[in-house]
């Protein structure tokens, strides 16, 4: 039976003429291009950013990275307060965010897995998702940092309205959805034998949820988390409309200050010294190989968690 | 499947032979421009006016520190600066470069006080302290002596400086490094300096913005920001003990100086009795032999004419936005240095 | 026994209603923000907002024209440029998964994904604007492209994957040969999911800034050329957001109506056509 298979397939192949042998080689040929190109086009990438960066890196060497002065005047530069604005926003970012993403990842994983309700959640999370950043750094330019202005006045905080606090609200807003909509995937994957073992064990709904769906699902939801860090560290315009753009470590979580991002967005086009320029180079490399880290890990653990 | 195709086909042709016809004939007559924002206003004014000449000017404000870097990289036909080329930047540039008048601005001293309508009077010592982070509220002992009647709160000041590489910056500082040797010691002069505090805004408009939006605010932009935005400015007291407003007529007062043969002066701190101390030229810079990177005679002849216009016709425009226009002598220097740009050696105008 | 059982199922009912108020706490700032857009930028739009540049400083009326047309031209190069690579590499995945040029190219395309949209927008810089001497539509596009790249090679992979195989061998077995098998049976099978990926990630650049900073770089001028710089709907809205000046924000507003709309439109059109062909992205 599959030997008359066989002999209809290698007949029909046969009756290929020899241009058509050809196109396919070709066409396999190109496949293979465009995904060498792909390797070619990140190895690209970082060659660039490190052969950018070395007039700098040559210059100010490795003290660069808790270099606490950026000083274009007299040519010294330091990533340090960049460092701790990144990172400062970010993570005050993602602690704001997360009761909210694990809200709606346990909503729509547990809950309420279909119908209208769900619908509505689930598109407003991708809509979130979907509206470009310089929107969001727009309206919170003239909604929010009124509001943040108006209570700092009243807690006798300078009343900047822009600075670190600012940003890390607005970006809180933008990474919730990644990993809300991650943990909805894992909180259904959990299997239904479990949860009803413990069900029938006498558990109620919310301990069902603390003691097996967490636990079940603690790697993957921390994945979800280091995909909204690495979107929040890469962030650039909303940021930059919010942060203050000081070049400074800043003093308090009221102050302005700076991101590798915004630093970079904003005196790119203006450093006139090559140094300068190095510098800032330098930075986006930093930034590179961080947000390339901590996705690549956190998708790891995904890989992982989904094919167990 | 065909029709997917066949669109992406249309598509692709459609780009490509758009962007054939369309760049061979806006290739020749759209000047590229870039730098400061101090002159901005001014610019977009006059370039609005020119385009009706049939060649167009792109000028982006993106700070003279940008404006330099772009000139220097050839992205741009033309830079504007505030400040001069310093040492480094000439020597990045290689080859010898124009620095044109183009009109003389002042830097005013802009503040959001609620309650206050009326002009501050300030001098050049307690702006310096402010800005090193000294002075820290507005109803200091320093600032009330000099504005005895005027109901001071006590509300923080909040700084504002400009986040980006700007010639303003330069202006600012450069006064300030004058009449502050704290601050000369410390910061010192230069298009982007390392600010001992306050918020950074992108540009003049960034500036103006923020200092608008902000209860307490004090920053330093061009009177033609802060007048387009009914913004308050201060007194400020110049080196004949004079608070002078900035106006019109204090800026050409300071700006009607001798100008040397390369045009590059410095006019802060003015000695003139009745001028504004925080004023300067600002200059538009391009490179001396216009044959490179297979630029054509032609746009480099456009390039002289349109500079040409801007100290002649294009001075008109000056009085309205509050700018110095350039007098008599000065745009005589300014017709000789643009009369050194040449093409294949040979002079263009 | 049964006060501890009610303490239990109180304690359960809090924890619902607190995730429910948690979880649809998240509508707030979506409406607010859409609600406040609405509100300033309809306003602004007409046909001659459409139509004209912006005036200059001081003057009023004009209009965003030099952006759309400039988000347009670029939009639609960086689809000429992702789309035929991102579709070929995609099939390169999902046909020979197991080879070590797949992992690593799946490699490549996370880390793609990842990248800071801003330092796509320096490395962009090097490689085209300082070569051409000349900022540039193309640079813009160029990069944008590099951004659309990864979702549309993951759509693409995830579509193919979830075909039947029997598609493709059958075809194969009558002798079709392999291009035309993929070309003209596979994916316009999966085509549905194919053309969501690419709506995504048009959605996706169209409101993207930082790339273009220092690639396309804005222009005050209506422009076609593609070597020349040129406008775009999030830059001015960058440029113009920021200033001092009252008119320019509303230009800003209403600009920043258009681009939401678009993208609000988009995405909406991609659900329901992945809803229709029931494929799971």
């Amino acid at each position: 039976m599959y030997k008359k298979i066989e002999i209809f397939v290698k007949n029909n192949r046969q009756s290929l003429s020899a241009s058509q042998l050809k196109w396919e080689s070709f066409f396999k040929g190109l496949l293979k291009v465009m995904s060498i190109l792909l390797l070619i086009l990140v190895t690209g990438v970082l060659i660039t950013l490190i052969v950018q960066s070395l007039p700098s890196i040559k210059a100010l060497g490795i003290g660069y990275l808790w270099g606490k002065v950026w000083d274009p005047v007299q040519n010294i530069y330091g990533a340090y307060p960049f460092l701790i604005g990144t990172l400062l926003t970010s993570f005050v970012a993602l602690i704001i965010s997360i009761p909210f993403s694990y809200a709606i990842a346990i909503y729509l994983g547990e809950y309420n897995t279909s119908g209208w309700l769900s619908n509505l959640l689930k598109n407003t999370v991708e809509l979130i998702a979907a509206v470009p950043s310089i929107i969001y750094g727009f309206w919170g330019l003239f909604v929010l940092v009124p509001l943040v202005r108006t209570f700092e006045m009243k807690f006798h905080i300078a009343p900047y309205g822009i600075g670190i606090f600012t940003a890390s609200l607005i970006l809180a807003v933008m990474i919730i959805p990644y990993a809300a909509s991650l943990g909805t995937t894992l909180v259904r994957m959990v299997p239904s034998s479990l949860k009803e073992g413990a069900f029938a064990l006498g558990a109620t709904r919310y301990e069902v949820i603390r003691s097996v769906v967490l636990p079940y699902t603690r790697s993957g939801l921390f994945a979800g988390i280091l995909l909204s860090l690495g979107r929040a560290l890469g962030e650039t315009m909303a940021v930059t409309m919010l942060i203050g753009n000081t070049s400074a470590v800043p003093t308090s979580l009221f102050a302005p200050g700076n991101t590798m991002a915004s630093v970079i967005a904003n005196e790119f086009t203006e450093a006139d010294h090559t140094v300068y320029l190095s510098a800032l180079i330098e930075l986006g490399l930093v930034l590179f190989l961080v947000t390339v880290v901590i996705n690549l890990i956190g998708k790891r653990i995904i890989t992982r968690f989904t094919n167990n | 499947m065909k029709l997917i195709k066949s669109l992406k086909i249309a598509v692709v042709a459609a780009a490509v032979a758009t962007g054939s016809i369309m760049s061979a004939s806006a290739q020749d007559n759209t000047l590229l421009g870039a730098g400061s924002t101090f002159i901005y206003p001014l610019f977009s004014k006059i370039f609005a006016d020119y385009a009706k000449t049939g060649v167009k000017v792109n000028y982006q404000s993106i700070g003279s520190g940008g404006g330099i870097l772009q000139l220097t990289n050839k992205t741009v036909d033309f830079g504007d600066s505030d400040a001069p080329l310093n040492e480094e930047q000439a020597k990045k540039i290689g080859v010898p470069v124009l620095h044109i008048p183009m009109a003389s601005g002042a830097v005013v001293i802009t503040y959001n006080i609620p309650g206050v309508s009326s002009a501050l009077k300030l001098n050049g010592k307690i702006i310096a302290d402010i800005y090193l982070g000294k002075v820290t509220t507005w109803n200091a002992a320093e600032i009330k002596a000099d504005n005895k009647g005027v109901n001071l709160p006590d509300l923080p000041i909040v700084v504002v400086h400009r986040s980006d590489g700007s010639g303003t910056s330069f202006i600012f500082t450069d006064y300030l490094t004058k009449v502050n040797g704290e601050w000369e010691k410390r910061v010192g002069r230069a298009t982007a300096v390392n600010w001992p505090v306050g918020l950074g805004g992108k540009g003049s408009e960034g500036v103006a913005g923020l200092v608008k939006q902000t209860p307490g605010a004090i920053g330093y932009v061009e009177l033609a920001y802060a007048k387009q935005n009914h913004m308050p400015y201060a007194f400020v007291q110049n080196k004949a003990g004079k608070f002078i407003e900035p106006t019109l007529a204090s800026t050409t007062a300071s700006s009607n100086v001798e100008l040397p043969a390369d045009s590059k002066v410095s006019l802060t701190n003015t000695a003139n009795a009745s001028g504004y101390p925080i004023t300067s030229f600002t200059w538009a810079i391009i490179y001396k032999e216009q044959n490179y990177n297979g630029r054509s005679k032609e746009r480099a002849t456009q390039l002289v004419k349109l500079l040409w216009y801007n100290i002649h016709e294009g001075q008109k425009e000056c009085a309205p936005l509050n700018y110095g226009s350039l007098s008599k002598s000065a745009v005589k220097v300014a017709e000789k240095i643009l009369k050194e740009a040449t093409y294949n050696g040979k002079a263009i105008l | 026994m049964n006060a501890r059982l009610g303490i239990r199922n109180t304690k359960s009912i809090i924890f619902k209603v607190i995730i429910f108020i948690l979880a649809f706490l998240i509508t707030i700032p979506l409406i607010v923000i859409l609600l406040y857009i609405v509100k300033q930028g309809i306003g602004q739009v007409n046909w001659h907002f459409l139509t004209h540049v912006p005036a200059p400083v001081g003057e009023t009326g004009g209009g965003i024209s030099n952006a759309l047309v400039g988000s347009i031209i670029i939009v639609a190069m960086s689809s000429v440029i992702a789309i035929p690579i991102g579709i070929l590499a995609g099939i390169y995945l999902s046909e020979n998964s197991s080879t070590k040029l797949a992992y690593y190219t799946g490699l490549c395309v996370d880390i793609l994904q990842g990248v800071p949209s801003i330092v796509v927008g320096i490395v962009v810089y090097f490689w085209v604007v300082k070569p051409l001497g000349t900022f540039s539509a193309i640079s813009g596009s160029i990069a944008l492209a590099i951004m659309m790249l990864p979702i549309v090679i993951r759509a693409t992979e995830e579509t193919l994957k979830l075909l039947p195989p029997s598609l493709k061998e059958a075809a194969l077995a009558l002798g079709v040969p392999y291009h035309r098998v993929m070309l003209k049976v596979i994916i316009p099978c999966g085509f549905s999911g194919i053309l969501s990926g690419i709506m995504l990630s048009i959605a996706r650049i169209v409101g993207e800034t930082a790339p273009l900073l220092f690639t396309a770089f804005g222009s005050p001028f209506l422009s076609y050329s593609i070597t020349k710089p040129i406008q775009s709907l999030p830059l001015l809205i960058f440029n113009y957001a920021t200033s001092p000046y009252d008119e320019w924000h509303n230009l800003a507003w209403g600009a920043s109506f258009i681009l939401l709309l678009f993208v609000l439109i988009l995405n909406i059109t991609t659900k329901l056509i992945t809803r229709r062909w029931k494929v799971q992205l």
